[in-house]
């Protein structure tokens, strides 16, 4: 596609008023489509078509060699007695109901503190985003070994205040804490994005509320925090919808070929059991309804945060 | 992705002097403590903090480089500089795994992964921004909707196509979809285009150029600092990616770096040969990496962080 004819274009260009946004109108209507062609092929390729055609593996058995047959909604019926599914589904919400509310304050917290550094600011910022470059597989190793119970050194500085650490990675009650814990040191770029948003929030309000009295922790909860509930808002729908899909560090610690000593159930992610469901299983039917499910759950809970987000959220100015 | 949208706003805020002589006469009013003090304790605490959080961010780089550097039975010892220093794991590891193939195979993807997503996303932001086209915003409100697709939705089909192509096994399907642009990167890139003067377009239309002339060479020079971002970011996905070389590589001698660490966990960790100092330092060679690309990129990667809200 190099050099389309540019003597075409020539002749009609001259007559053309200039436009304000959004380029000139009248082009043969095949230019722009030629550009927008890559996306427009793979949308349907890898997107649509997988979509629609999950939807339909879900009701049938399929193992990859023999031709699909049809079930009808079975699939569906083995999934809601299924004590794995249930397990995964609880282990995924108990996650996310804590990494996500962990993670914002925790950022929360070193963007304020950021916010107030001063020239050192640069410094610490890199500080914090560099965990967020690591691989999942190395932080998924680094779990196994910093949060060991016997040796780790999480507990050796818990032992400094007397502390008696427990198993992170082998009491199952203690498992998705330790991820949780693990996942706060990966939450530089929230920290990155607040910074960005607190930075946005205008002194005259401050100096406004200051004079009016108000304290610091009033100052941020009636002032700061409204300003920037756009900004939570997103880090919330974002970090909730990652949360829910969480796999890799996880699955890194504690599945795959060698980990047969010790239980991992506390560990087992829904997106863990669907990925072992279709290609450890190789029962694509049914990780396909499993799919269709958590796409369901991921909107569902996508729509109910935007309906909260009415009430909560507050957008100065008009549309975003 | 409000921030940006929000500096704008945030802009013409009214009256400002008012304020600032009312503050002004309140200092004094303050009562027993002076302010300044009071600053100073505030800053004394602020920064210690901030040093103490760096040390529980970088201090873990630290640990697993120091571990690497441990022979066999002291790799847990928690000591920060080794008793015994060695560099026989760095040796070790190469026999141990095809550490070689799996860094080429990595490399090879990551490019690839990188130059057709950036080219591709920049081809599609550039003709949603520039045109005007029937069913424009419907197709781009497509692209929008389809970042909420959750992968596993998709993930099946897509490894059917893989393997009905023959390619299960190979390195193409880590990095070939990235040939047909990602919704991210096209609506980055298009933000990027609008923020440009289109009368720059126009006048080079008026004076001959084709559409392709002005694309490739007057609006793509204009978005390198997007461009690099996100090349910066795909880099980084790329790299790190384990779930696709989960599902589609087979053969050891084809993994990639991330794969291949998770594979010598499953061999030498728990339940396997108990070899951690082997584990310590192949995720020393797959992090090194990253670690590097974020200093030479570093105000790119921060940057593009702030201005769009990604969670890279």
């Amino acid at each position: 596609m190099s050099l389309a004819a540019p003597a075409s274009t020539g002749t009609a260009a001259p007559a053309r008023p200039p436009r304000r946004r959004g380029g000139s109108g009248r082009h043969r209507a095949w230019i722009p489509l030629l550009f927008i062609s890559p996306w427009l092929v793979g949308f349907l390729v890898f997107m649509a078509y997988p979509v629609v055609y999950t939807g339909y593996l879900s009701l049938t058995d399929y193992d990859v060699i023999n031709d699909p047959t049809f079930l009808g909604l079975d699939n569906y019926r083995e999934l809601v007695s299924d004590e794995k599914v249930m397990l995964a589904l609880r282990n995924t919400f108990v996650y996310t109901l804590m990494s996500v509310p962990a993670q914002l304050v925790f950022s929360l917290v070193l963007a304020l503190l950021l916010q107030r550094a001063g020239r050192a600011a640069g410094f610490f910022r890199t500080a914090f985003f560099l965990p967020k470059m690591t691989p999942p597989v190395a932080v998924g190793v680094l779990l196994l070994m910093l949060l060991n119970g016997q040796s780790g050194l999480l507990n050796e500085l818990l032992g400094w205040f007397g502390i008696n650490g427990p198993n992170w990675t082998t009491d199952p009650d203690w498992v998705k804490p330790g991820l949780v814990v693990t996942s706060l040191w990966t939450v530089g770029s929230s920290v990155i994005i607040l910074l960005a948003a607190l930075q946005q929030v205008p002194d005259e309000l401050l100096d406004a509320a200051r004079v009016d009295g108000a304290s610091w922790w009033r100052r941020l909860w009636h002032v700061v925090l409204p300003i920037i509930s756009p900004t939570i808002y997103f880090i919330v729908v974002v970090d909730t919808i990652a949360s829910l899909q969480s796999f890799t560090e996880a699955y890194t610690a504690f599945f795959g070929a060698g980990n047969t000593t010790y239980s991992n159930d506390a560990a087992l992610f829904y997106a863990i059991y669907l990925f072992q469901q279709a290609f450890e299983f190789l029962h694509m039917g049914y990780a396909s309804a499993m799919a269709v499910l958590l796409f369901a759950i991921v909107m569902v809970v996508t729509a109910v945060q935007v309906m909260l987000s009415r009430r909560y959220v507050h957008y100065t100015g008009g549309a975003r | 992705m409000s921030t940006l949208d929000r500096a704008s706003e945030a802009g013409p805020t009214t009256s400002v002097t008012p304020e600032r002589l009312a503050t002004e006469d309140a200092v004094p009013a303050e009562p027993q403590r002076s302010p300044r003090q009071r600053g100073t304790v505030a800053r004394v605490l602020v920064g210690a903090a901030l040093v103490l959080m760096t040390v529980a961010f970088v201090y873990p780089f630290v640990w697993l480089v120091s571990a690497s550097l441990k022979p066999r039975s002291d790799v847990f010892d928690n000591r920060l500089i080794p008793e015994t220093l060695t560099f026989d794991n760095y040796v070790e590891v190469w026999n141990a795994a095809p550490m070689a193939a799996w860094l080429v195979n990595t490399a090879f993807v990551t490019v690839m992964a990188t130059l057709t997503v950036t080219i591709s996303s920049a081809l599609v932001a550039w003709g949603f921004a520039r045109y005007q086209f029937r069913g424009r915003n419907l197709l781009f409100g497509l692209v929008l909707a389809s970042m909420m697709i959750p992968g596993a939705a998709t993930m099946i089909p897509t490894y059917l196509i893989w393997n009905s192509l023959g390619l299960v096994g190979t390195l193409t399907p880590l990095w070939a979809g990235n040939v047909f642009g990602t919704a991210f990167y096209i609506f980055l890139l298009r933000q990027f285009f609008l923020g440009l003067p289109p009368e720059l377009f126009d006048a080079a239309e008026i004076d001959g150029a084709g559409h392709w002339r002005v694309f490739w060479h007057i609006a793509l020079p204009l978005t390198r600092p997007a461009l690099v971002v996100v090349a910066l970011f795909e880099f980084q996905a790329a790299w790190t990616d384990l779930m696709r070389g989960l599902i589609y590589l087979r053969d050891r001698e084809d993994f990639t770096v991330p794969r291949g660490l998770k594979s010598m966990l499953d061999q030498f960790g728990f339940g396997g040969e108990w070899h951690w100092e082997l584990i310590v330092t192949a995720s020393v060679i797959t992090t090194l990496p990253m670690v590097i690309v974020f200093f030479i990129g570093q105000r790119q990667i921060i940057q593009g962080v702030a201005s769009t809200g990604t969670k890279g």
